[in-house]
């Protein structure tokens, strides 16, 4: 079934809910809604992009309280005057602040590691909350009341009924742009924060700037969110913008599924069903007040973490017959428009890499002494030798993974040792990691236009309104090209991890090939395959090679690398031990000493 | 501001930042041997005092069926783990527990309670709230050992939630303050100086003699900076992650329980005011980066200072002022880290 | 050359039926099968990415597997690591795992902290025994393990691996990335050990040392076993080399190694 139906059939169903259901219903149906468009900007956040943050609860606050402050107050400061006590410049003024708040916050915590955004977000969440309860303008602990209705034209929005409405339809515009954006080239930078961040960095990504834009759109949800509460609610306090709120929030995202967008709605609607339900209940079975449902809650987060981390609505995905599943996830492609920017290959035997007495120390171990090599354009370069010989440290030198000690490694002629792997990647230096780094849910055709980040240019604003889809689809036809190249053109829409292992390692080459590099450094590409898999591979390479492509390999197969390369060097020991011929490296004395072992 | 004034605000600074210091100090250890971040810490301190509070009444605490509670579901789990996955089921050491927590439960009903000894009322409270700690490891966080550090993040904040909610129903909405060690104040110039400060500072230097001889000196310890250091060498020694965990939560139930037991004297605790206080222990651990006890014990005493200063001069603002505090920390991480994380562990 | 004869002398310690170990999609071994007894040293050589590593860590409860691994009489499904200690199984990893920040005395003290937890008071009698080994570790035992070259390093390994008193003791690849003057003094030590009663499996990719020192030895390739014989028998066998480099690799003059 089209998913375009099932999203308008539930619309829908959603529209016609309020002539039916009794006003408590539709109270409830908008505190739900309420809820799923913050939950909507978590599953972004947590989901999407790996990062988790309690402070959601906040942003609300900083939207709910900025609506109520520019509405009520009788007599607004000099700036503010223009805008008349509307509640559009509310929500607009909450928009603003929220997302300033967003980036000085982002721009402190989302450069570290795991755990300090959490905790960061727990501390502003926290300071925020007494913030709103400690100025005397925003009311104190009593909060600000009287907020007037929204009112569009002349139409005021001013019983549950109205409002809910402008919620589910502001919720159902949410989805439609998160969906927007995580189906374009910056959604697909987003979806690789999870467990794909090196490999992004490496395709030219900016992860950092990724992480601000899915931490500023979260937050914007939540801003919007509190102007519709504030509104719909017309008196807040500091209370609902706590972090016990924050914790909620991320409860209910964890219920519904925090990787999946109709978990959101989902987790949201049980929460608060139950939320409601437990209230209800608790006072029956203890016998007096007190706010036991959080024990329920509790214990249920800890199971369901146990049990079914990725929540409850993938479960009951599952269990949707077939029929009623949605069946063209995928952009279906069009002619080009037009080639993409690709500049020449530079002539054959140009030197492309040098590296020059690179030499690599941790603490007191050297692991690269003085290591010198040269790669040209039409040439394949292999780097083999023993375990623990310094191959892959060398290798990352070269890559921009690690930076040496001393030393330089020279690509076209500029000095690369230190950059950045997304600067290197713009040089013309693609690569593969050996241990395969896919993202297993996307589809092969997804991974591979990941390689063309950098040929693109089309950010947030033209993803969610859709302006981008011509350079997509010039995007996604190289992507094409580059797959039908390799020999995987029947796999495009093939989720990633189910390819053999063998066709991940080509989908790696093709993503790598995607960015047109004149450089290509392969780690390992023939380890785990089987004999066919790797001819299919060799034959490539020589394709590319005839194509004026260099190429470095880091390999242990020695048939694989004997019968394919121009040139060997081998390593023992942190230091080039021979160089050459392969027929020549395999009669030499020293490197068979390395292998097999001197007389011990 | 006088010398007078500065001097008892100082006072008052020291003595929650050394409180602050050994919060931080549990939340350093468990986070470096187990990956996990000690959410409900605070809830063991206000358990230890409120259960203090009780005795101290002559009232049984019902916190002892908490115990039996989790007991039950612990012997349930290991009895159907024995079953399906044949992981031996170790009799002996459930009935040792068995009958410990009948002695508590035994202790806490038969005893005449308000006429204890103030040391044995303590140690009761101790002895009560310290079996805590394994048995949340081994029901919460046990069966995820090797998940992700966001997964136990979660499980920690969803335990803490839960023991909130458990600790209104046990402890009630009341808060409560306990009698102090001693009525005895010293005069050191202008300044009165509570002997429950000495205390809580005798108990902080103790605690860290204690356990420097602990992880220095012992082959336990040594096991459990092992774990921290390298836990796949720690496993090919023969300690098990689980048992790491289990000796971590109890150490860390204790001392939050004692540092619980130190304060309830001079502020009144509630049910869940855990909470915030253990957040202060963060702030400390934060600062010293998640991994230095030296520097997190400095930054709790700063933050405590730096709180009682706040709450003379701009009182409203003393959370906000506590809270900020981190930033300039994160900033410095921030600026100082060019690595790409990936999240995978 | 003869190499269909088992390893059938003597009582056996170890034995691995039908090993299995996919990493997702990839089979890392495949069938394997094999047998140390008492007293032996066992070597298992192969070129990089054979799988041996994987052999090691599936015997010792790292990673899952399939088949079944008898150790000292009793077969459990895939145990964790801390049983396998406990009965006897001591492993020396690749990546040696050594606790840096502690000291070299720390380190060897935590390696019997199985048999301490069991009551065993004795540990300090052990410690001068592995030091009468590692002289070299006695005279800098307060350094931090951290410190240490890499030979130093692996000695540290074997030693706290001893001092578990271990009936079987598994070290992968102890010649990694040491210079030839430490490798022969390592293999030398595991020959003394031998000696001494500590039964051995040894992987590594240095197949002559390896071969030479073996009771008995396999070769796996690629995931599964090619070759297997005495050690003697296979150290002459020029099939080694062609695992090794290739098979188009000219060996004939260098067969007189």
């Amino acid at each position: 079934m089209k998913s375009k139906y099932l999203f308008v059939g539930f619309a829908a169903l959603m529209a016609l809910s309020p002539l039916i259901l009794p006003a408590y219903q539709v109270t409830l149906l908008n505190y739900i809604g309420l809820n799923a468009l913050v939950v909507l900007g978590l599953v972004l956040l947590t989901g999407v992009g790996g990062m988790t943050s309690f402070g959601q609860a906040a942003l609300v606050g900083i939207g709910a309280y900025s609506t109520a402050y520019l509405t009520v107050t009788e007599q607004l400061p000099q700036f503010l005057m223009w805008t008349g006590g509307s509640p559009w410049a509310g929500l607009l003024l909450g928009i603003v602040l929220t997302v300033i708040s967003a980036f000085l916050v982002g721009g402190l915590t989302l450069k570290l590691s795991g755990h300090y955004l959490p905790l960061g977000t727990i501390a502003w969440g926290i300071s925020l909350y007494y913030f709103f309860s400690t100025i005397e303008s925003l009311g104190g602990h009593s909060g600000i009341s009287n907020i007037p209705s929204i009112s569009i034209a002349s139409y005021a929005l001013d019983t549950s009924n109205k409002m809910f409405y402008l919620i589910w339809l502001i919720l159902f515009v949410a989805i439609i742009l998160t969906k927007n954006i995580l189906n374009s080239r910056e959604g697909r930078a987003i979806r690789a924060l999870k467990g794909g961040q090196v490999m992004a960095e490496s395709m030219g990504v900016n992860t950092f700037r990724s992480k601000m834009v899915v931490f500023v759109i979260s937050s914007v949800f939540a801003s919007i969110s509190g102007w519709l509460y504030a509104h719909n609610q017309s008196f807040i306090n500091p209370t609902p913008f706590g972090l016990q709120m924050g914790i909620d929030y991320l409860f209910m995202a964890l219920l519904g599924g925090v990787g999946s967008i109709w978990g959101a709605i989902f987790g949201a609607g049980i929460f608060t069903m139950l939320r409601q339900w437990l209230q209800d209940l608790m006072p029956v079975i203890f016998g007096n007040d007190g706010q036991y449902e959080t024990i329920v809650f509790g214990l249920m987060i800890v199971l369901l973490m146990q049990k079914a981390p990725s929540g409850l609505w993938p479960m009951l995905v599952k269990l949707v017959p077939p029929r009623f599943k949605a069946n063209d996830l995928h952009t279906e492609l069009t002619e080009p428009t037009q080639a993409l920017p690709a500049g020449d290959l530079p002539p054959k035997g140009t030197l492309i890499l040098e590296a020059k007495n690179v030499t690599k120390k941790f603490g007191g171990l050297v692991a690269n002494n003085n290591m010198n090599l040269k790669i040209h354009a039409g040439e394949i370069l292999a780097l083999i030798g023993p375990n623990g010989a310094g191959k892959s440290t060398m290798f990352n030198q070269l890559s921009g993974v690690d930076v040496p000690t001393s030393g330089e490694v020279i690509f076209l002629g500029e000095k690369i040792n230190g950059m950045l792997s997304r600067e290197i990647a713009k040089k013309g230096l693609s690569r593969t990691f050996q241990h395969v780094k896919i993202l297993p849910e996307m589809t092969v055709l997804e991974n591979v236009v990941i390689g063309a980040h950098l040929r693109g240019k089309k950010g947030v604003w033209a993803s969610l309104f859709r302006l981008d889809r011509e350079e997509e689809n010039n995007l996604l036809n190289e992507a094409k090209f580059q797959l039908e190249r390799v020999g995987l053109g029947d796999y495009l829409y093939t989720e990633a991890g189910n390819l053999a292992l063998g066709q991940q390692r080509i989908l790696e080459i093709a993503r790598a090939l995607c960015a047109h590099p004149s450089l290509l450094l392969l780690d390992e590409p023939a380890a785990g395959l089987r004999l066919k898999e790797k001819q299919a591979l060799a034959e490539l390479l020589m394709k590319l090679k005839a194509e004026g492509m260099a190429t470095l390999l880091v390999e242990h197969d020695m048939d694989f690398v004997m019968n394919l390369v121009d040139h060997v060097v081998v390593m023992e020991f942190g230091e080039k031990i021979a160089e050459g011929l392969p027929e020549d490296i395999q009669k030499n004395e020293a490197v068979l000493e390395a292998y097999l072992g001197g007389a011990a | 501001m006088d010398l007078d004034i500065a001097l008892i605000l100082g006072q008052d600074g020291i003595t929650s930042g050394a409180i602050y210091a050994l919060l931080a100090l549990c939340i350093l250890l468990v986070f470096t041997v187990t990956r996990i971040l000690l959410i409900p810490l605070g809830e063991f301190s206000v358990f230890g005092a409120l259960t203090l509070a009780s005795i101290q009444a002559g009232t049984p605490s019902r916190i002892v069926w908490l115990l039996v509670v989790f007991f039950a579901f612990q012997l349930i789990l290991d009895l159907y783990a024995g079953f399906r996955n044949k992981t031996p089921f170790h009799l002996r050491s459930h009935i040792l527990w068995a009958i410990y927590i009948g002695l508590v439960v035994g202790a806490m009903y038969f005893l005449p309670l308000a006429s204890l000894p103030m040391l044995i009322q303590v140690l009761l409270a101790l002895a009560v709230i310290t079996p805590l700690g394994p048995q949340i490891y081994r029901l919460f966080f046990q069966p995820l050992v090797a998940a992700k550090s966001l997964v136990l993040l979660i499980v920690s904040i969803a335990v803490h939630v839960a023991l909130v909610g458990i600790g209104l129903l046990v402890f009630g909405p009341d808060g409560a303050q306990t009698q102090p060690f001693s009525d005895a104040v010293y005069q050191w110039g202008n300044l009165a100086v509570n002997s429950q400060t000495l205390y809580i500072i005798a108990a902080f230097f103790s605690m860290i003699l204690v356990l420097w001889y602990f992880f220095g000196k012992t082959l336990y310890g040594k096991a459990l900076r092992a774990t921290a250091v390298n836990r796949v060498g720690a496993q090919l020694m023969g300690i098990s992650p689980i048992f790491a965990g289990k000796i971590t939560f109890a150490m860390a139930a204790f001392m939050g329980a004692f540092a619980g037991i130190l304060i309830a004297p001079i502020t009144t605790l509630y049910y869940d005011s855990g909470f915030i206080i253990s957040l202060k222990g963060f702030v400390g651990a934060i600062i010293g980066g998640l991994a230095s006890f030296p520097v997190a014990a400095a930054g709790s005493v700063a933050v405590g200072i730096i709180e009682a200063f706040s709450m003379f001069w701009a009182s409203d603002y003393k959370e906000i002022i506590v809270f900020t505090l981190i930033i300039p920390f994160l900033l410095w991480k921030s600026l100082t880290s060019r690595h790409i994380e990936e999240d995978h562990e | 050359m003869s190499t269909i004869t088992e390893n059938t002398q003597g009582k056996c310690l170890l034995e691995v039926s039908n090993l299995s170990v996919a990493y997702g999609k990839v089979d890392a071994l495949m069938n394997f099968n094999m047998r140390v007894n008492e007293g032996q040293i066992v070597s298992v050589v192969g070129p990089n990415g054979a799988g041996k590593t994987t052999l090691l860590s599936a015997i010792m409860g790292v990673l899952a597997s399939k088949g079944d691994v008898e150790f000292d009489g009793s077969v459990e499904q895939c145990p964790p690591i801390e049983r396998m200690v406990v009965r006897g199984l001591g492993l020396v990893p690749e990546k040696r795992e050594l606790f840096s920040s502690m000291s070299i005395e720390d380190n060897l003290m935590l390696g019997g902290f199985q048999r301490y937890r069991h009551g065993d008071r004795s540990l300090n009698e052990t410690l001068d025994e592995v030091y009468n080994i590692f002289p070299r570790l006695k005279e800098r035992r307060i350094q931090e393990a951290g410190t240490l070259s890499g030979g130093e390093r692996q000695m540290l390994a074997v030693g706290r691996a001893l001092m578990a008193k271990p009936k079987l003791l598994m070290l992968d690849e102890p010649s990694l990335g040491l210079a030839p003057l430490i490798t022969r003094e390592i293999f030398k030590i595991i020959d003394q050990l031998r000696g001494q009663g500590v039964s051995i499996l040894l992987v590594e990719q240095n197949a002559r040392a390896a071969l030479k020192l073996a009771d008995y030895a396999y070769v796996l390739e690629m995931g599964e076993l090619s070759m297997q014989g005495t050690g003697q028998d296979l150290v002459e066998d020029p099939r080694i080399i062609e695992s090794y480099l290739g098979i188009n690799s000219k060996h004939q003059d260098i067969l007189s190694i």
